[in-house]
């Protein structure tokens, strides 16, 4: 669970990074050259297999860790508990599954396209690329579709709260100097990771 | 000062349970809160009714016998205290408290709020112990230990096994008691010897009991009477990890030999 999670952090921080380059480039060269070499480089095809195991171990993982737990109290309390403790580590389940859910639409509206369809292609020196960019922009052009993903975004950032910190404490690493530090970086990975996100479709919005 | 209480009554391990209201006055704000239950179990007596079934033992916070879930915390309100501890000045004149049973599949209930936490003896007999031969008291310095870790040591050692950990536990995960047992002879060197073996043992049975999985919640370490820390459970997954990868197999182990 932990080791699929912090694998899918890392491939967050990468997603996250290209997609960025849309806001930067205006002419989407650069996010489509990007955009192609993710597509087509053999390594990074053999990784779209692991992240593709790593998604669904962590969801399998997640779901039976659930089922295991409910399992553990089958009478619930009449007064349910209120500790102080972190919001959100109490929804992960919750949290990943509206996800999980937008994930399928998220796949459905770039990635099978990319992977299967038919793209208009654009020349990038005397080479011709697929035209990634504007369907992205297109996509975003749309109200609802921004909407949508902005609060898809904040569910991720609100499972990433109780993520990079939590990996390293069922892997037993924890330590009295660096264990705050570690809280303060899966904060910072929720706010960046998400905000990064949220910040493509609505500058495209916007600006478009 | 007069109460409301709702309080789970449950005639024995196989029937139904349900809530049942009392009323009790001129409670003294200075009492503790099993003596409240005993100023209502009295009356229930005189009235001919059975008492609540509750149970209590040293009634002075180290024994862990006292086990209630009052108003959504186990032992209560206070931090850091047991049920017997809890004074009842730490609530209002008029107030509705609900008390109920520690509710975990391991931990079923026998009556009333008294439920069956052998659960943890099981686990303790998987491994929580060392192995030592009889005879004469060794010198206490003869090993010098590092006082950090003595004192670590003796944290995890302040656990009194009440089960609140499982009982505030959203997933009713026993692992903070069995990280703090782990962790407490894990961290000394007489400990250090069967610390392999032990970790996986104990594991093994906290699972076979049917407790729920740590998910860092940290409710536990929130609710705890003795406010043992969720880094015992990081020591706990390093040591079962470390365990599990490097340790040789358990039947070799056994055998001796190397």
């Amino acid at each position: 669970m932990a080791l699929a999670g912090l694998f899918l952090i890392s491939f967050l921080v990468v997603h996250l990074s290209i997609n960025l380059l849309l806001l930067f480039d205006d002419s989407r060269e650069l996010f489509n050259i990007a955009a192609h070499f993710m597509g087509t480089n053999p390594v990074i095809q053999v990784f779209q297999i692991v992240l593709f195991g790593g998604i669904i171990l962590h969801i399998l993982l997640g779901i039976i860790l659930q089922i295991q737990n409910w399992l553990a109290r089958p009478t619930r309390y009449k007064v349910e508990g209120y500790s102080h403790t972190s919001f959100f580590s109490k929804f992960m389940i919750h949290t990943g599954a509206v996800i999980l859910a937008f994930l399928v639409i998220h796949l459905f509206n770039f990635f099978f396209k990319a992977k299967f369809g038919e793209l208009e292609t654009v020349m990038i020196g005397n080479d011709s690329y697929e035209d990634m960019g504007i369907l992205v922009i297109e996509k975003f052009k749309e109200f609802p579709y921004v909407i949508m993903y902005v609060v898809w975004l904040l569910f991720l950032g609100f499972h990433l709260d109780h993520a990079f910190h939590s990996a390293l404490q069922s892997l037993g690493l924890n330590h009295s100097k660096y264990t705050p530090v570690a809280f303060g970086i899966s904060r910072a990975l929720a706010i960046l990771i998400a905000g990064g996100f949220i910040l493509i479709p609505v500058v495209i919005y916007i600006t478009q | 000062m007069n109460l409301t209480l709702k309080i789970w009554r449950q005639k024995n391990a196989t029937s139904k349970g349900r809530f049942v209201t009392y009323k009790v006055n001129d409670i003294s704000t200075s009492s503790s809160f099993l003596e409240m239950m005993d100023v209502l179990n009295e009356s229930l007596v005189m009235k001919g009714e059975d008492p609540v079934a509750f149970d209590h033992d040293c009634r002075e916070g180290i024994c862990g016998a006292c086990s209630m879930y009052i108003n959504g915390h186990p032992h209560g309100p206070d931090k850091a205290v047991t049920t017997c501890q809890l004074h009842m000045r730490k609530f209002s004149d008029g107030e509705t408290i609900v008390i109920e049973p520690w509710r975990a599949r391991p931990f079923p209930v026998l009556k009333d709020l008294i439920v069956d936490r052998s659960a943890f003896d099981k686990i303790i007999q998987a491994g929580g112990y060392i192995s030592v031969n009889t005879g004469g008291i060794p010198d206490a310095n003869a090993i010098p230990i590092p006082k950090v870790k003595a004192d670590l040591s003796m944290d995890a050692a302040a656990c009194i096994g009440c089960g609140a950990c499982v009982a505030a536990c959203k997933n009713a995960s026993a692992m903070l008691f069995v990280s703090a047992k782990v962790s407490q002879f894990a961290l000394l060197p007489q400990g250090r010897i069967e610390a392999a073996e032990r970790v996986q043992a104990m594991v093994a049975e906290m699972d076979k009991q049917g407790f729920g999985n740590c998910t860092n919640t940290g409710a536990c370490e929130a609710e705890c009477p003795k406010e043992i820390s969720i880094s015992n459970i990081a020591r706990m997954n390093r040591e079962f990890l470390s365990a599990k990868v490097c340790a040789p197999k358990v039947k070799e182990m056994n055998e001796g030999g190397g």
